[in-house]
């Protein structure tokens, strides 16, 4: 989206140009036209425009792009601080 | 007393009838009673029950009727809302009734819809069904509906509950193949977070076309033959987006808030003479309103006006609009707070306000978890030392005057 900006250079969106077969997945799917059809492959054209929903790593049929995203939650990052990363736990199904 | 039959023992053996037998009833009938289904008293009783009710099951206002498939009877859903609809979007957005506010997952279906008719898969969040259905005003189509746990399309994929197993799980329960005789599903793309449409083919020999993001485009989507313009590919997040989410927000407050006018009140009546409760009074409605401004800062104008406050963390949005909150606290009560006073509370809102403001990134469409950690981890300790601070000072002016 360009009106709405966030942090940059911290995406974990990783895409290997080599494996990508030009199937135009990762363009359809994206909710941010992160990438873009140049010929016979994808290209990134907005890379801080990721938000890391993990639509195009899931549907990439040839496994080009990873991404990794944390889980980005206040009580959970409290509670790694406090209780450590092993016992941190998410607060359930109604919590997000 | 004579009149009444003795049962007979043997009433239900061989070919003995039962019940009461052909002789008049010993009541004679009631004068006045009249012989039509009009009232005798109270108001006309309701209409008979209709033949679609079954027991055990309630029969839902937004279904219209069942047309007959090869798979049985498949409700058609009407394609306006109805008053109850809204109240039931206006539940779920005060956060009144938002979890529990589902419908069953299966096949429902719009219109006339026949073996060549597209086929939409949604949520069975009802926000998300009401929000489909009242778009589909035009085309007779099939609707599966997922086992989304109540939960809308988005945040289901992300949870994996609008999964792929889910897809294939429904669409091979509803024997979707033998209604359609195509072999293409429409999805929300949104759920392309949890779906992988080659599986999804692989599994149960569907194809997934990528539908719009909004429910609206649905119809330009399919009458342009399942393309979509570039447009209806991007998320947005315009003002009523946001202003919407803003109930739930402050819901999340309700418990913590207690806590903190507890605390607020305890700590404002600490003094010189070890506890006062009228300081607690007059020096805790100060502070209660300094976090009512924090309230307003981080959780209402934050959101509403995210775009034009300077900065890229929401922490520092957040950090922005305590400030100004604070400052009106501040004014506001300027004859009876010392400087310090003062102080603490423009600290305290601001902090709170900041850390409100954070948290909503949570609520957005453009925030990345990662980017999410890296501000936390830098704004949370910030946060809190300045919080600390302000109860600090806060206390310690009660004792300096």
């Amino acid at each position: 989206m360009e009106t709405f900006r966030y942090l940059p250079g911290v995406t974990t969106l990783q895409f290997e140009t080599a494996a990508c077969v030009g199937c135009g997945m990762c363009e359809n799917v994206c909710p941010h036209g992160v990438f873009q059809l140049e010929g016979k492959k994808a290209a990134i054209r907005d890379l801080d425009g990721c938000m890391e929903c993990g639509a195009c790593a899931l549907n990439c049929p040839t496994a080009a792009i990873r991404v990794t995203p944390g889980v980005g939650c206040a009580s959970y990052i409290i509670q790694t601080w406090i209780k450590g990363k092993e016992a941190a736990a998410c607060s359930g199904i109604d919590c997000c | 007393m004579d009149d009444l039959v003795k049962p007979k023992n043997e009433c239900c053996a061989g070919d003995k009838s039962c019940g009461v037998p052909d002789k008049q009833s010993p009541l004679q009938p009631f004068p006045m009673a009249p012989s039509t289904e009009a009232a005798c008293c109270g108001s006309p009783p309701g209409p008979q029950s209709s033949p679609d009710e079954k027991p055990g099951y309630e029969l839902l206002g937004f279904v219209e009727s069942f047309i007959d498939t090869s798979i049985g009877p498949v409700p058609r859903v009407k394609t306006s809302l109805a008053r109850s609809d809204v109240w039931g979007t206006i539940g779920a957005r005060l956060a009144v009734n938002r979890n529990q506010y589902k419908i069953a997952p299966g096949l429902y279906c719009v219109g006339e819809p026949g073996p060549d008719s597209p086929v939409l898969i949604t949520a069975n969040y009802k926000l998300t069904f009401d929000t489909l259905r009242r778009e589909l005003t035009s085309v007779g189509t099939w609707i599966l509906v997922l086992d989304t746990r109540g939960i809308n399309v988005w945040c289901a994929a992300g949870k994996q509950f609008f999964s792929t197993g889910e897809v294939v799980h429904r669409v091979k329960q509803s024997r979707l193949n033998t209604v359609v005789r195509h072999n293409k599903i429409i999805l929300p793309q949104l759920a392309a977070t949890g779906v992988s449409a080659v599986s999804v083919k692989k599994e149960c020999g569907f194809e997934v076309l990528w539908g719009p993001i909004q429910a609206r485009d649905i119809q330009q989507f399919v009458a342009d033959g399942c393309k979509a313009e570039q447009s209806m590919r991007r998320v947005t997040f315009s003002m009523p987006e946001r202003v919407v989410l803003v109930p739930v927000e402050l819901s999340h407050l309700l418990k913590p808030t207690l806590w903190v006018l507890l605390a607020v009140f305890l700590l404002s009546g600490i003094g010189t003479g070890f506890f006062s409760f009228s300081a607690a009074w007059s020096r805790g409605l100060m502070a209660l309103t300094a976090y009512a401004a924090a309230i307003l800062g981080g959780a209402v104008a934050a959101p509403i006006l995210l775009p034009w406050i300077p900065g890229r963390a929401f922490a520092l949005k957040g950090m922005l609009t305590g400030i100004i909150a604070g400052l009106s606290v501040v004014i506001t009560f300027s004859n009876s707070l010392t400087r310090v006073e003062a102080a603490a509370l423009l600290l305290f809102t601001t902090s709170i306000s900041s850390y409100l403001a954070m948290n909503f990134t949570g609520s957005t469409p453009f925030t990345s978890p990662s980017g999410v950690e890296k501000e936390m981890r830098r704004a949370i300790p910030l946060q809190a030392a300045v919080a600390l601070m302000a109860v600090a000072a806060w206390v310690g002016a009660a004792f300096t005057g």
